[in-house]
């Protein structure tokens, strides 16, 4: 059912437009929630240096091939935009898809990485390292299959030329799971 | 990089070219932007196994997580255009940032210490101890479900 | 249900819904942020009743220990458990949260601001969604095998991790679960009204000319947003430990049961402003409509309220100073948080010189709104016993602690959410509530509530500890009289609780049959009282409202009538 979007939607005192606003937002939330995560993972990390032999055991090639795949579909999120801007709706819905196929590699390659990981006996109650992996990246991987679905809705929206400005907005989205990424594979796989 | 590659923020009039529907096409620098990341990338991946190879800490410290700033950095700056938005937009994530720091400042005396003033975490410090001396054994344990060990817990 | 909302705009048409929608979309799966307030309001009303009967029940069984309690059956230990956590978990974050922040900020906000709704409806609808489940997996938790959760609504592990302790294999991860889902729901909430007050606001409100009370939402729904993200990574960590034996609160296994602490009170002490901010927002509406004066120092209380919220995230740790915490982490806390008593003190100074020289009325909205300066004043002055980390070796975990922070939740959650209904009630129903049951309700609320928790101050005092079932079991106290206060306060709760019923007549009789009111009843210079009573779908029909002056322009000397609307036209300085 379709709804009239309320005139408060078209207001913009601020002079950013309602749906970036809403992201920014949303990134600053985000960020105290993978705060908390990756803020309890160090200070465990760094008080139990134990826990180097288990983190041996992490996929370092798979988690760089990972970041090159995120930093990658951040490229093409920012195409999108780019193409959003120019009005070229049919353009941004395609790089946009392209976006969402970086992240399924990103999530297959995530799935053979974790399925052999737990084929080797590590699993999430292994360890308590091997807890706060499966913890931080899966919860990171959640925010990637929202994210996709969230863009395919908007990559269709934009093919037909509706609502180009979401683009933008979800990219911003994008760029910071890339972020949150950025951050966690050091922290996971080169930290041994 | 050049300065007139700041891109334009959507919807903002007043920003680059008033916002009339005539933005230039930046996919070339975000293009470069990609390339240096992935250099970065390489390097932040080379870096740590020098490090552990020379057995210089240092190394992998700034190449893995150094360059993982550097990184963030690149992807705020072009990709989000978080320095051409407006200001308090910038505050609102370094305010964020803040609190995480005030949160792991106080925590980390009790949960990344196993000792301090007048206590001591006997739990934890006999699993630290355990574990490195499995470790010095050649012999990571972890494999499925460990025995627990007999260990009070703090306090 | 209310007549509210949806009644179509006349010839005014921005919104495309030409049919009559169905009783079930008008009321159930409506956009419309009134409907969507009124449904968390309902459903936070609702919800009190659960956690009402939770605290009879158990205090029930403290008076009387043993003895079957009417409409209940006898209280076994682990079904005292239940209930104290039952009850604070339902009353901070099914009732005071939902009331104060989703009802009120839904409703209020898009009237308050001059705009026709939230930025988003339909992110609105899904965040009531949310919260609904919420409540269902809640209520799914009291009724599975071994019961609901009893390990207190602050869930410390190794009690909330381990099934074997807590007896609840099944309701703890579904509390946890309920939990989570509530936090989804307000994350999301707080983003639309955060995005709708900063751009939405009607042309000529600038920063200073919003109302206090939308400000204060909007301090708190941030507050939430900040403070929130290390108890959803602990929710995970602690859902993974009860389901699958992590152990990231385990000892023995590496984790560290005080991390579950540091997560749950570095959310838990700002959520105490989350909720306190609106609370204080509505009794500065109420007070300058009731004293005709404007608030005596705007930008003062906006600043401290915010400074207050910021400061709120650096005083967390004294929840746990005898946990085993480091010592010299205690000394720091303590100073900040006796810090924090200043800029919350400022606010209520503030408050009474707005007072000072108004024009008072005592209607029952005022009556509300002076209660909960008296009896928070006595909350936060307790408040700084506590504060000290010495005096806290003695008092933590007693009754003590628990009267204290009564004396500030009751003015929050109950007090103040009575000043709101009582004064917005003509513009959300169309209708008077009945002023003299009002005065009757309010009489019989707040002398009960304070011959609970003077008793249960004296007993702590004396070494009542908390999350005990049956103080017979200890001699120490059971000396004369103590057992005589528990049954005052027990007594006292019973008379409150019953005080109530007229509250709940008088709300719904008033619904339907109550005098019909006006736009502006109360003479008010905020911009929902533009609107009708109550105020169509799309909030003005005569157009949205510009903004010319502040909200607090009462008793102006140029002026005949002693308000001053914000959106009647005309210059002001």
């Amino acid at each position: 059912m379709s709804m009239t979007r309320p005139i408060a939607t078209t207001r913009s005192a601020t002079g950013i437009s309602t749906g970036k606003l809403a992201v920014w937002w949303l990134i600053a939330s985000e960020i105290v929630i993978f705060g908390g995560v990756l803020g309890s993972y160090i200070m465990h990390r760094l008080g139990h240096p134990e826990w180097a032999s288990q983190a041996a055991h992490t996929n370092t090639w798979a988690g760089a091939f990972n970041t090159l795949v995120l930093l990658t579909s951040s490229l093409a999120a920012v195409l999108a935009h780019n193409a959003a801007e120019l009005k070229d709706g049919k353009k941004a819905a395609k790089y946009l898809w392209l976006t969402i196929l970086g992240a399924c590699i990103f999530l297959v390659v995530k799935g053979f990485e974790w399925s052999n990981e737990i084929h080797h006996g590590f699993t999430i109650t292994a360890h308590t390292f091997w807890s706060f992996y499966y913890t931080a990246a899966g919860i990171h991987g959640l925010h990637v299959i929202i994210g996709a679905i969230i863009m395919a809705v908007i990559a269709m929206d934009a093919a037909k030329g509706k609502d180009l400005q979401r683009v933008e907005a979800v990219g911003l989205y994008w760029h910071f799971v890339d972020i949150v990424w950025i951050f966690l594979f050091p922290l996971l796989y080169i930290a041994k | 990089m050049s300065d007139a590659t700041t891109a334009p923020a959507a919807h903002d009039a007043g920003h680059g070219d008033g916002g009339h529907g005539h933005h230039e096409d930046h996919s070339k620098h975000y293009i470069k932007i990609w390339g240096v990341l992935l250099v970065l990338l390489v390097a932040s991946v080379i870096g740590p196994f020098i490090g552990e190879a020379t057995g210089i800490q240092i190394i992998t410290l700034i190449t893995a997580f150094g360059i993982a700033f550097v990184k963030a950095y690149l992807v705020i700056k072009h990709f989000m255009h978080l320095t051409v938005e407006k200001r308090y937009i910038g505050f609102l994530m370094l305010t964020m940032l803040a609190f995480m720091l005030v949160f792991v400042a106080g925590v980390s005396p009790d949960v990344m210490k196993h000792a301090g003033q007048r206590w001591t975490n006997d739990a934890a410090e006999a699993v630290v101890k355990k574990g490195l001396a499995e470790d010095a054994n050649g012999h990571g344990g972890g494999h499925d479900e460990k025995k627990p060990t007999e260990g009070t817990p703090p306090h | 249900m209310s007549s509210t909302a949806t009644a179509e705009a006349h010839g005014h048409d921005a919104h495309g819904h030409h049919e009559e929608q169905n009783f079930f979309l008008k009321y159930f799966w409506s956009t419309d942020h009134k409907i969507i307030g009124m449904q968390y309001l309902f459903t936070g009303m609702f919800m009190a009743l659960v956690g009402g009967f939770a605290v009879y029940v158990f205090r029930m069984q403290l008076a009387f220990p043993g003895m079957s309690v009417p409409g209940y059956g006898r209280v076994t230990a682990t079904d005292y458990n239940a209930l104290v956590t039952t009850h604070g978990s339902v009353m901070i974050f099914w009732v005071a949260m939902p009331v104060l922040i989703a009802a009120l900020g839904n409703y209020l906000i898009p009237l308050m601001i001059g705009c026709d709704d939230m930025v988003f409806p339909r992110l609105n609808r899904l965040s009531y969604q949310l919260f609904l489940i919420s409540v269902i997996i809640l209520f799914a938790s009291f009724m599975v095998q071994g019961g609901g959760f009893g390990g207190a609504w602050t869930a410390y592990p190794p009690l909330a991790a381990k099934a074997e302790y807590n007896l609840t294999p099944l309701g703890a991860p579904l509390w946890l679960l309920a939990v989570v889902f509530e936090f989804a729901a307000f994350l999301l909430g707080g983003i639309n009204f955060v995005t709708t007050v900063m751009n939405s606001r009607a042309p000529g409100m600038k920063m200073f000319d919003v109302p206090m009370v939308v400000w204060m939402i909007i301090i708190a729904s941030i507050l939430f947003m900040a403070s929130v993200g290390p108890l959803v990574a602990g929710a995970v960590m602690l859902l993974f430990d009860q389901t699958l034996h992590t152990g990231f609160f385990d000892p023995n296994k590496g984790g560290d049961p005080i991390l579950w602490q540091h997560l749950f009170w570095f959310f838990g002490h700002p959520e105490v402003y989350v909720v306190l901010l609106p609370a204080m927002g509505i009794v500065a509406e109420v007070i300058t409509t009731f004293a005709r004066k404007k608030l005596f120092a705007y930008k003062t209380v906006l600043y401290t309220a915010t400074g207050t919220g910021v400061l709120g995230f650096f005083v967390w740790a004294h929840h746990q100073f005898i946990a085993g915490i480091d010592p010299r982490m205690a000394n720091i806390f303590s100073v900040t948080t006796l810090l924090i008593s200043i800029p919350v003190a400022e606010m209520i100074f503030v408050y009474i010189a707005t007072l000072y020289g108004g024009s008072i009325r005592l209607q029952t909205p005022m009556l509300w709104a002076l209660a909960f300066i008296a009896e928070f004043l006595v909350g936060g002055v307790t408040g700084i016993f506590l504060g000290a980390s010495g005096a806290d070796i003695y008092f933590h975990d007693t009754y003590f602690v628990l009267a204290h922070f009564h004396y500030t939740f009751f003015p929050i959650a109950f007090i103040a959410v009575f000043a709101a209904m009582t004064y917005w009630f003509p513009k959300m129903f169309g209708r008077y509530m009945n002023e003299a049951w009002g005065k009757v309700h309010f009489w019989g609320t707040i002398i009960p509530f304070n011959f609970i928790f003077i008793p249960l101050f004296l007993l702590g005092a004396r070494g009542d500890h908390r999350r005990i079932y049956d103080y017979t079991h200890f001699p120490d106290l059971m000396k004369p009289g103590m057992q005589d206060l528990r049954v005052l306060a027990t007594l006292s709760l019973v008379t409150l609780l019953a005080f109530q019923g007229v509250f709940l007549v008088n709300f719904f009789y008033s619904m339907f049959f109550g005098k019909k009111a006006e736009a502006n009843p109360w003479k008010a210079n905020t911009l929902e009282w533009l609107a009708p009573s109550p105020p169509p779908h799309g909030n003005f029909p005569g157009g949205l409202p510009n903004v010319y002056r502040g909200p607090y322009e009462f008793s102006h000397p140029d002026r005949q009538d002693d308000y001053w609307p914000q959106h009647v036209e005309g210059n002001q300085s």
